[in-house]
Parts: C-alpha cells; structure tokens; sequence
C-alpha cells in the first residue's frame, strides 16, 4: 500500500480540487485521482471491487476511444475486454512515480489494440533504471497527478477545431497524411493546428504551475 | 546511459505513443527509448495528453453481461508471452526482432555486413555493421531512414553519431557516414523506402540485395 508521509504539507498551489465530475479523490494529506486509487487497490490487494468499479467507469470510455481509432463496435469490445484483463495482470508494473494512471493505461490501449490487429508484436522500450540517487517520494506521485489534473483542464479550453485535431493525433492510427486526408484540410493547416493546439497546452501548463 | 546527443523529434515520439508509426519505425524509436531519458520523459508527456484524452473519451456502452464474463477470467492465468531482455549492445526491441537469437549477418562487401529484421510495405530495418573507418557508400533517400547507433560511432557531413544517437535522413540528405576508427561500428536503420546509392552498388542490383 503506498502511503504518502510529506515531511510538509502541501501549500496551497499544491491543494487539488476535486475536477468537475468530481473524479478526484481529496483527503487529509493525499490526493489520487480515482483511477490511481482503483489501479493500487487491484495492485497491492488484488482488490476485485476496485477492479470491478473501474471497469464501470474505464470500460465504456476505452470502447468510446478505441471506436474512434477505427475499430468496428464487436472489435472495440474485444479489445476493452483484452485492456481491462492486461490491466488486472499487469498492474504490478504500474508505478504512480512514474507515470500517471490514465496514461499508463492510454499506452496500454494503444499497444493492445495495435498487436491485436497486426501480426508482429509491437517493440515497446526497456524499462530505464532510475537515476542513480533518486529516491521516489511522495511529493513526485502528488505532481504527476496535478500536472493530469491541469492538462485535463487545459484540454477542456483548447479550442473545438484544435481539440478535434489533437485528439487524432492520440487517439486515432493516423499519420498526419491521414488526418489531412480525412479532414481535406491541407497537411500545412493540420500541423500548424496540432503545434498551436500542443502550444497552447503546453502554456497552460505553465500558467497553472 | 550514453551520453545522447541526437535524439528522436518530439512528433514522432508522439506518433509513437499513438501507435501510428510504421512498425520499422517503432522499432528503432523503442530502442532509442530504451536508452535515452530524455526521449523517455518526453514519452511521459505524450502518453500524459494521451491518458487525459482517453478520460475525457465520450462513454459507449459495454454490453451487458461484458463485465461478469471479465470478471470470471481473472483467475485464468495468462498465456505464457516470450520475454526479450536486452543483450549486450542490442536493446530489447532489438532482441525481439531478433527472436532472442545473436544477429545472422549477411556481407555486402568492403566488410558491410546487413541482418534485415524486418520488412513490410511500409518500411524495413536492419541491423548495419560497418568496420572502424570504413564509409558506407555514398548514398542519399528516398523517404525516410532513421539510423540508431548501437556500438562504435560514425560521422558525416553532419556531425558525429555515438551510441544511442539518431541521425534522421530524408530526401535532403546526401551524405557518406565513415565509421570512426576502431571498434566496428553497429547500427540499427529503418526506411520506408528503398535506399538509393549512388557509387556502391548499380541500381538494378538493389532489390537483389535488398539494400
């Protein structure tokens, strides 16, 4: 069970709120996104109703995602179903230092759903040992989770035409040929929205840090 | 770590997370992961938006006994899936090509040696190994080459390559890579294109050697 001892309390530019459909989970002296919680319960425990609760809230939103990258509705449930039990086998690896849920099962997505449709087993990386004198602490796992927090806010104020492009640039099998070709914009507008869109992010960010 | 000078540009590491890069590609951006931080963080970053998207995914419902049929294959154990650790100099997604096997390499002459590790219609890669001060022929590209070093270095009009750095290559490109001198230099290259060259080899005899 991962605990949190901040040898201090978090200041105020650290106090998360919960977020608009209240997913956030605030207490005393910690604070997990649901999804954090849910994923170290199935983790540390094997905890079958956290498992079971994130299937209520992760399924229905990765078929929704895994049909806009393309995948017909009787494919998109196979693949959640083969996400959600990688998930429950795999949850070991997950480490809140390291990265935060949402995207390490946005990976898990991507890689699942690629080796399902193509022959050859996706090359994933190496896993990178820590740099020598870094000791994981707390305040790291309470960063990741608000830098999710902001980004998901400043997703939520990106403009809809920006928007809809990053969201195929990470949710879509498509190269930036392919965008342009669906949408009939010409490939020089579809990057330019994708960096204004990813800058525009990335300046958000920075506001809220 | 090696000291990395030459990463992997943002955008691709992007397109990587998103799974949208031909797998050539994929294999040399993992392998460049594999030994790079800084390319590592900026995969973070990129799996961070995509995580947040994926939250923000407009629901569609599971049908309805989805979840008591998942719930029953907990228990199942996995199917036994081979694992491919790293192995002296080739990083694991290398030794995945590789099937877990040492490289079988393929002469080319003037001491080049080749072991392809993959090929479909959107790109190839290989395994390129170039003696210590031998230059690969002059060559430029078609589309584009991405080249990993694994071991040695090289240098061209553009710089110097180490291990762990990536030289990019597209139709601008025309250059001649030497191998610096000593240990051989060991490189890992995808194209999405036949490689022109100019002084090596007669274009008619390139599908033959499949270069």
């Amino acid at each position: 069970m991962l605990t949190l001892n901040m040898d201090s309390p978090p200041g105020e530019d650290t106090v998360l709120r919960a977020s608009p459909e209240g997913r956030a989970v605030v207490s005393e002296d910690q604070t997990f996104s649901q999804l954090t919680v849910w994923l170290l319960a199935v983790r540390d425990h094997r905890d079958r109703e956290a498992f079971g609760d994130m299937f209520d809230f992760l399924a229905p939103r990765l078929k929704g995602f895994v049909i806009r990258c393309g995948a017909r509705p009787a494919l998109a449930e196979e693949i959640v179903q083969d996400v959600m039990l990688t998930i429950w086998r795999k949850a070991a690896l997950f480490d809140p230092h390291k990265a935060q849920a949402s995207a390490w099962i946005y990976q898990i997505a991507r890689n699942r759903h690629i080796d399902i449709i193509r022959k050859e087993r996706r090359p994933v990386p190496d896993e990178l040992a820590e740099d020598p004198g870094t000791e994981p602490d707390a305040s790291q796992v309470l960063a990741l989770e608000q830098e999710t927090l902001h980004l998901k806010q400043a997703i939520a104020r990106l403009q809809p035409d920006q928007r809809e492009m990053i969201e195929k640039a990470y949710i879509g099998d498509l190269t930036h040929q392919e965008i342009s070709a669906r949408t009939g914009l010409p490939l020089g507008t579809v990057k330019s929205r994708i960096r204004l869109g990813l800058g525009r992010l990335r300046k958000e960010l920075k506001g809220l840090r | 770590m090696p000291a990395i000078t030459h990463h992997i540009p943002d955008p691709m590491i992007a397109a990587y997370a998103a799974g949208s890069l031909p797998h050539a590609f994929s294999l040399v951006v993992a392998s460049h992961l594999s030994l790079c931080r800084d390319c590592r963080a900026a995969l973070g970053a990129h799996q961070a938006v995509g995580g947040a998207l994926l939250e923000e995914a407009a629901a569609v419902a599971m049908s309805q006994d989805a979840k008591s049929n998942l719930m029953a294959q907990l228990d199942e154990p996995a199917a036994p899936e081979p694992v491919y650790d790293a192995s002296g100099i080739y990083p694991g997604p290398v030794m995945q090509s590789l099937k877990g096997r040492p490289p079988r390499w393929k002469t080319l002459g003037m001491g080049v040696r080749q072991n392809i590790l993959f090929e479909d219609d959107l790109g190839s890669a290989r395994l390129l190994y170039i003696p210590g001060g031998q230059a690969v022929p002059d060559h430029s590209h078609n589309g584009l080459e991405l080249t990993l070093v694994l071991q040695g270095s090289f240098s061209d009009e553009t710089g110097r390559f180490g291990v762990g750095d990536v030289e990019i290559g597209d139709e601008t490109l025309e250059h001649t890579p030497v191998a610096d001198a000593g240990d051989p230099c060991i490189c890992l290259a995808a194209t999405d294109a036949p490689l022109r060259f100019k002084a090596f080899m007669p274009r008619l005899l390139q599908p033959l050697f499949r270069i």
